[in-house]
């Protein structure tokens, strides 16, 4: 078959994390049928699905941080309760001799510390306190605080980011993955909400999305609203029915929170047709949906339960639709329906085109994916095929900017290297201000190429691709990178900067930083 | 990947990068100094990556052809910003006057007309060549000075190196232990990666160009220094990096031999003459090496600093008033252990007839002989292991003697 490597540029940036390195062939292997190899990756469904040894349930999770709670709770009151004792401070015995050699001159550790400890001094605004001002709950603190072991929340957060980076890297296009990203970032919630969110933040994926991104978006709907994790961050386990046993006994009511953005951010859209009175209802339709605490009273302590007892009993009028009081049937069935309804259609389909094609979306084919998704009744996988058989997708300019993680993926696939630590990727993301699995709000991360190519940003993507540069590049030839990356479909002017490189370091930092790796 | 972003996030107590074992075994290697003269010999290389314009650097005034030559970039020992004349032929670019100094002390000398065997115009081949110690590009993965490493007797006096900034340079790669330090901010990206970069996106991206330029003004608006054409920070991380370098290397149990990078020497456009970009990296060289002498201490009256460069650039400047890639460039030597006040070349000329494929500086004496040179006075590594192991098949460049005191 002929080679296409434009074809193949598209396929794997547009659609995937981009070209690996080394001896993986995807540039080859996705000029010779561009559409086929981005298309294969649907074919196994299963291939969605992400298990890696010590990857937990929500539950179990869920009852590690209520262990892990109970631990430092105890801990501070054995503490307060110990009256503080000092050791007497001990002095080691003095040795003339080596004292006075290491007058006169100073011990390699000594002075490598001393040095450490002036430049620290000299540039206290270093970017090194940044991640953390970001993310309260800093997503690396070994980084931060190396002598603190890491609590059993920081553990599982980097292992659950390890897992879905290792995955990134070794995925031979990366689309499905581009789409877990998507309906993750799309459905999404915030580790910064508390110790839960970050504990729950991977296994959230994993199980409400992953399941679902070649299935209906009906089950994902459902499976993200029922989930713990977005309970939580919606603060949906604290709204209670006005007139439920509990609302009434505790004198509080409504949280409107979820059920807002389950209208305005997950399904029907701002504008979608729906009023504050369907909030309201929505939200009263939806209480009870919670987690089993601690004291497993509902349930498997971190598993999602139905409490009647805060549901706000009764029928309730929605979208102009009666919905019987059937407990928790009763917003399933809401749920449905609303993922069918026409405004949904039009919202994902639009919010899908503008990810993957342009950040203004060509409207014939928001025009097409809303119809099938209308017609499938939400069938992911034929949204997702019918994308790639467009040619919109194939001849729209790539305009689009990579997000920070998209970014960090791709010059991790193009370096052919499969981490081992997650603690620099998230560090990069804190950095780069997309980090991972905390967007400030329950919109997510922007997608527009404005969002990501902010004078800023691109000044500290240069900073840190110059230092992958310093690093990684003495040992690579920035050449062959090239034609891994773009190959003959590279620009001459990428082509003759990275010829003329300075170095094999400037060299490898133009590359990363070339239109070729940035836009998609 | 991986390191280089955590790098940027380092604490000061993590900065040290240096490998916990390998640091920790240091402490117990037996003294150094030598038994006979009581000396402790210190080795700095210094790599300048971007090929240096020698001529530009070390002047060949007396020349009759240079001033033409290099146009208005020429230096002169007159005028606003006169050079320094080292004899009565050759003159320092006035943007150095530490290493002046050093000169006139005798511990700082001039190699002209130099060159590695390496005769095309990569930068990357060009480095490989410089820091493999082989005749071509692409041959090994470790470089000459750790096969000199290598090559010392273990444990009587050099055991492991220093490796300065993120990565080990290539010629201090191999099988001999290194210890490896970086400063703990690192270096942002260079200016000169930063021109490239913007100049790509002005053919290829322009709301890149626009996005990253708007970025990089910002910056420099934040750091205080925007009515400077060139931020100051280059020349103040070269002084960083090497005072740190340096007083690693002062410690008792430190190590005695280091090799570090400086970037940015490659000048196509607008090189400056006395003043101007050469002109501010020169400087921070200068300063580099006034940072190993203070830092160094005492110990700088046994130190040798090595600065090279993969190759020279064109004699005559180009178009956009900076001079393209070369061949012949100089070497200089600076320390207290070495035999200065001299400009050592077998000057070919400028004549068109007597440069290198009528361009280029052509270059009369062979790089590897005078790191041999250093290296044997240095540690006493005989002719045979330099000619085969530290720079294999290399016995016609014999080992130019008489550089260390």
């Amino acid at each position: 078959m002929a080679r296409d490597s434009q074809g193949a540029l598209v396929a794997l940036n547009r659609f995937g994390f981009g070209g690996r390195g080394g001896a993986s062939g995807d540039l080859i292997n996705a000029a010779s049928d561009p559409r086929g190899f981005v298309k294969a990756e649907l074919a196994r469904p299963y291939g969605v699905l992400l298990e890696a040894p010590g990857l937990q349930s929500t539950p179990q999770l869920g009852q590690a941080v209520f262990a892990y709670q109970d631990q430092v709770k105890q801990a501070r009151e054995a503490a307060k309760a110990a009256a503080p004792i000092e050791a007497p401070p001990v002095h080691a015995p003095t040795d003339q001799k080596a004292d006075s050699r290491l007058r006169r001159n100073l011990s390699l550790n000594t002075v490598a510390t001393e040095i450490a400890g002036q430049m620290a001094e000299a540039k206290p605004a270093d970017s090194a306190t940044k991640p953390d001002a970001m993310q309260p709950t800093a997503a690396a603190p070994a980084a931060a605080k190396p002598s603190q072991p890491l609590n059993v929340i920081q553990k599982t957060f980097r292992a659950e980011a390890l897992a879905r980076l290792q995955r990134a890297m070794m995925v031979d296009c990366g689309f499905t993955e581009r789409l877990v990203a998507f309906w993750s970032n799309h459905f999404c919630i915030s580790a910064t909400k508390g110790e839960l969110a970050r504990m729950w933040a991977g296994a959230f994926e994993r199980e409400a999305i992953r399941p679902h991104v070649l299935g209906r978006f009906a089950d994902m709907l459902k499976a993200v609203e029922q989930h713990p994790a977005m309970l939580f961050f919606l603060d949906n386990q604290q709204s209670l029915g006005p007139d439920s046993r509990a609302g009434q006994n505790r004198k509080r009511g409504l949280n409107e929170n979820l059920a807002r953005e389950i209208m305005e951010l997950h399904t029907l859209g701002v504008g979608g047709g729906y009023t504050q009175g369907d909030v309201t209802s929505l939200a009263r339709i939806i209480t009870g949906w919670t987690f089993a605490g601690r004291k497993g009273q509902l349930g498997a302590p971190g598993s999602f339960a139905f409490n009647a007892n805060a549901h706000q009993p009764g029928p309730q009028v929605l979208l102009g639709k009666t919905y019987e009081a059937t407990g928790l049937a009763q917003g399933e069935a809401a749920l449905a329906d609303i993922a069918r309804h026409p405004s949904t259609a039009n919202f994902i389909a639009t919010k899908f085109v503008r990810h993957f094609v342009a950040d203004d979306p060509p409207p014939a084919l928001v025009a097409r994916l809303r119809d099938v998704f209308v017609r499938t009744d939400g069938d992911l996988k034929a949204l997702a095929i019918a994308l790639v058989d467009s040619n919109e997708a194939w001849q729209a300019p790539l305009t689009k900017m990579r997000s920070p993680y998209d970014f960090l993926v791709a010059s991790g696939r193009l370096l052919a290297r499969v981490p081992e630590d997650p603690g620099p990727y998230l560090n990069g993301l804190n950095l780069l201000g997309q980090p991972l699995w905390a967007p400030a709000g329950p919109n997510g991360f922007p997608d527009t190429a404005a969002a990501w190519a902010a004078p800023e940003g691109m000044k500290l993507r240069l900073d840190i691709a110059s230092q992958m540069g310093a690093r990684l590049g003495p040992n690579i030839d920035p050449l062959d990178l090239l034609e891994f990356a773009a190959g003959e479909a590279a620009s001459v002017e990428t082509r003759r900067t990275i010829e003329r490189a300075e170095s094999r370091q400037q060299a490898l930092a133009l590359l990363l930083m070339s239109p070729e790796l940035q836009r998609r | 990947m991986i390191d280089c972003v955590e790098n940027r996030l380092l604490t000061s107590r993590r900065g040290l990068l240096l490998g916990g074992a390998s640091f920790a075994a240091w402490a117990y290697l037996p003294k150094f100094a030598r038994a006979a003269d009581g000396r402790d010999p210190r080795l700095v290389v210094v790599i300048l990556r971007g090929a240096l314009d020698g001529l530009a650097t070390v002047a060949p005034i007396g020349d009759p052809d240079y001033a033409g030559l290099h146009g208005s970039i020429a230096l002169a020992v007159d005028g606003a910003h006169p050079a320094t004349k080292l004899d009565s032929f050759f003159a320092l670019h006035p943007a150095m006057p530490e290493f002046a100094r050093m000169y006139r002390a005798q511990h700082a000398a001039v190699i002209h007309a130099v060159a590695t065997s390496y005769r095309d115009r990569s930068h990357f081949d060009g480095q490989d060549v410089l820091e493999s110690g082989y005749a071509g590009p692409g041959r090994v993965q470790s470089g000459w000075l750790n096969r000199a490493l290598e090559a010392l007797p273990r444990g009587e006096r050099v055991s492991s190196g220093l490796a300065v900034g993120p990565t080990t340079p290539l010629v201090l790669r191999g099988n001999a232990p290194t210890v490896g330090w970086a400063p703990v901010a690192l270096p942002q990206a260079g200016d000169d990666t930063a021109m490239r970069l913007v100049d790509l996106y002005r053919h290829r991206d322009p709301a890149l160009a626009s996005a990253l330029s708007q970025g990089l003004q910002l910056e420099k608006a934040a750091s205080g220094d925007d009515m400077k054409p060139k931020p100051g920070n280059a020349v103040a991380q070269m002084r960083q990096v090497a005072g740190g370098a340096a007083k690693l290397m002062a410690a008792d149990d430190g190590p005695r031999i280091a090799a570090l990078a400086f970037d940015g020497w490659d000048t196509h456009a607008n090189e400056g003459g006395p003043v101007g970009r050469l002109a501010f990296l020169l400087g921070g060289l200068d300063g580099a090496l006034v940072e190993f002498e203070n830092g160094l201490g005492e110990r700088w009256r046994d130190t040798v600093v090595v600065v090279a460069t993969e190759f020279g650039r064109t004699a005559r400047i180009n178009g956009t008033d900076g001079t393209d890639h070369g061949t012949g460039t100089i070497a200089l030597l600076a320390g207290g252990a070495v035999k200065g006040g001299r400009v050592i070349s077998d000057w070919p000329g400028l004549k068109p007839a007597n440069l290198y494929e009528a361009r280029d500086l052509k270059p009369t004496t062979d790089l590897r002989s005078v790191i041999k040179g250093v290296l044997q006075s240095q540690f006493g590594l005989s002719d045979q292991v330099l000619a085969q192991r530290v720079f294999p098949d290399s016995a016609n460049a014999r080992p130019m003697k008489g550089l260390v005191v």
